[in-house]
């Protein structure tokens, strides 16, 4: 082989390299999932009230992962639902949630999860009937929690409780859409909340084992950011 | 019969300061300034502070082994610092240093000055183990460093991904995230797990037991002095282990009782959701009531538990 081609070779073989080092870098390192702005044009420590909106669904069909259980978030400007599990609220606020629940039931790992609490009256309303608590091992009652330690809050998701013969079952194709429960089954949870002061991230997670879990401890869905967890970015 | 030519004398060291003297007197001195330093100014703000009885004994251990290795680690620098100086190579000096002899009492001095010290130590940790019920890192569910105490209060530490709860077994049995103990009394911590392997790191107790599920590891502290409590966990647990962490509270023996009632009381409901207490929980009761709640028919998160060989499994 001449030289020019011997050179021409290694300048293409490092040129190679590099591009999978880039696609690498920027395909699994710094793509994610994208960050749902409710702050915009609320301004912080002042007790506005910003509206949340999300879903859980028994699926999703538009990631590579379509059997994991995912949430998704309502974009509020474009009231589109995003394949996402981050999002961004003014400090000093006053969040009032609203949570789809179209999954059906598994049971708490540890049922003390079953209580609500950190949402303002340590209340939750399920179809607006007010709840304390919701008992997981005594029925098909809750699908999964939203859950954000940093703040002490704890809101059990409940099921519209299904037989799996039931017609309709639960929906099956993501992003569900709410409209009415005789044609797709869903729970609504509403619940407020006040923000921190102190920004920041506060994650949140699901404490139901839900369809992600192993029998020592949460995998899948339960640890990958965009299904079960995410973050919760407080900004002033 | 040729006469016998003498062996010429070793070199003199006429004139050579007296090196020992001159290595040992400085030594004396930073070695009797640096152990009343650790032992006066150092020692009460060692970590992990005297905040119960584990906490003091491994401050104290701590404060001992820094006293002991203080005048061995100044002996060291001292004398590598010295020979530096005084016996470094001068300039246009190209003759060999004076041979080396071996000197019995110096190697006898460090050979029985070194079994000393590490003899005292081996004595010294046991007996540090035993006076500290175990110094806070569990002894599994049989301890045999026990407090002693007949009744002492019983609180179970249930690690989970990714937050601690506590159960007070003598209050009715009620599960909060709140981490409340009473100063100046006996607590006995029965620390397991739910899901995956955990650890209990109450930083100003001096505790730090492995949280295993189906394993109770208990534990002892007395807290001596009213303060705020860190708990974080120290096993590496998943996605969030980071954030893994809370604050508990030390609070007087009567604050500590009232506050237990209070929330004995207010958790009752809760309480009613919760299995009865034990020592360890399976963590195969929930994938066992989702089975059950499958084959009665009900909806259920699709898959459910993965399955050894499933190809999400980590």
């Amino acid at each position: 082989m001449s030289l020019p081609a011997r050179v021409s070779l290694l300048v293409v073989a490092f040129l190679a390299v590099v591009a999978i080092g880039a696609f690498v870098v920027l395909h699994y390192f710094l793509s994610g999932p994208t960050t749902i702005d409710y702050a915009s044009g609320v301004t912080p420590n002042t007790g506005a009230v910003v509206h949340v909106v999300m879903q859980e669904d028994p699926q999703n069909t538009v990631s590579t992962k379509p059997d994991w259980v995912s949430y998704f978030i309502q974009d509020p400007k474009t009231k589109a639902w995003v394949h996402t599990t981050l999002f961004r609220v003014p400090a000093g606020s006053r969040i009032d949630m609203t949570i789809y629940g179209f999954d059906g039931c598994t049971p708490l790992r540890n049922p003390v999860w079953g209580q609500v609490t950190g949402t303002i009256g340590n209340v939750e309303y399920v179809n607006g009937k007010p709840y304390h608590q919701i008992n997981s091992w005594s029925g098909c009652n809750v699908g999964h929690t939203f859950s954000i330690p940093g703040i002490n809050l704890n809101v059990p998701m409940a099921t519209p409780g299904l037989i799996q013969s039931a017609k309709p079952g639960l929906c099956a194709t993501s992003p569900c859409q709410p409209g009415n429960p005789k044609q797709v089954p869903y729970r609504v949870m509403t619940f407020s909340f006040n923000t921190p002061h102190a920004t920041g991230e506060y994650f949140w997670q699901c404490r139901v084992p839900c369809g992600g879990g192993f029998v020592t401890g949460f995998g899948g869905p339960m640890q990958t950011i965009g299904f079960m967890t995410g973050n919760m970015d407080v900004v002033s | 019969m040729a006469a016998e030519t003498p062996t010429p004398p070793p070199a003199t060291r006429s004139g050579e300061p007296n090196h020992g003297l001159r290595i040992f007197i400085p030594w004396l001195v930073l070695s009797v300034a640096a152990v009343l330093i650790i032992w006066f100014v150092w020692y009460p703000h060692l970590p992990p502070g005297g905040m119960s009885s584990a906490a003091a004994n491994q401050q104290f251990d701590i404060a001992v082994l820094a006293v002991i290795a203080a005048p061995v680690m100044i002996l060291v620098l001292l004398y590598f610092g010295y020979a530096l100086v005084v016996w470094r190579q001068k300039e246009g000096d190209e003759e060999d240093g004076p041979a080396i002899h071996g000197n019995t009492r110096i190697q006898a001095t460090w050979i029985v000055v070194s079994t000393v010290i590490v003899l005292f130590l081996a004595v010294f940790g046991t007996v540090e183990l035993f006076a500290a019920q175990g110094s806070g890192a569990g002894q599994g569910a049989s301890p045999i460093f026990t407090s002693g105490v007949r009744n002492p209060l019983q609180v179970q530490v249930i690690g989970q991904q990714w937050k601690f709860t506590y159960r007070y077994p003598q209050y009715g049995g009620f599960e909060t995230t709140d981490l409340v103990l009473p100063t100046n009394t006996w607590v006995e911590f029965h620390v397991t797990s739910i899901d995956v392997i955990h650890s209990f790191w109450a930083y100003q107790l001096g505790i730090k037991a492995d949280a295993n599920p189906g394993v109770d590891n208990i534990a002892y502290a007395k807290v001596y002095h009213t303060g705020t409590i860190t708990v974080r966990c120290a096993e590496l647990c998943g996605l969030w282990h980071g954030a893994m962490f809370d604050y508990g509270a030390a609070v007087s023996p009567a604050a500590f009782h009232a506050w237990a009632q209070a929330t004995e009381v207010r958790l009752t409901s809760v309480t009613k959701m919760l299995p009865p207490y034990a020592l360890t929980y399976d963590p195969t009761v929930v994938p066992q009531m989702s089975k059950a709640m499958v084959a009665a028919g009900l909806t259920g998160a699709p898959g459910l538990y993965y399955p050894p060989t499933d190809p999400e499994q980590p």
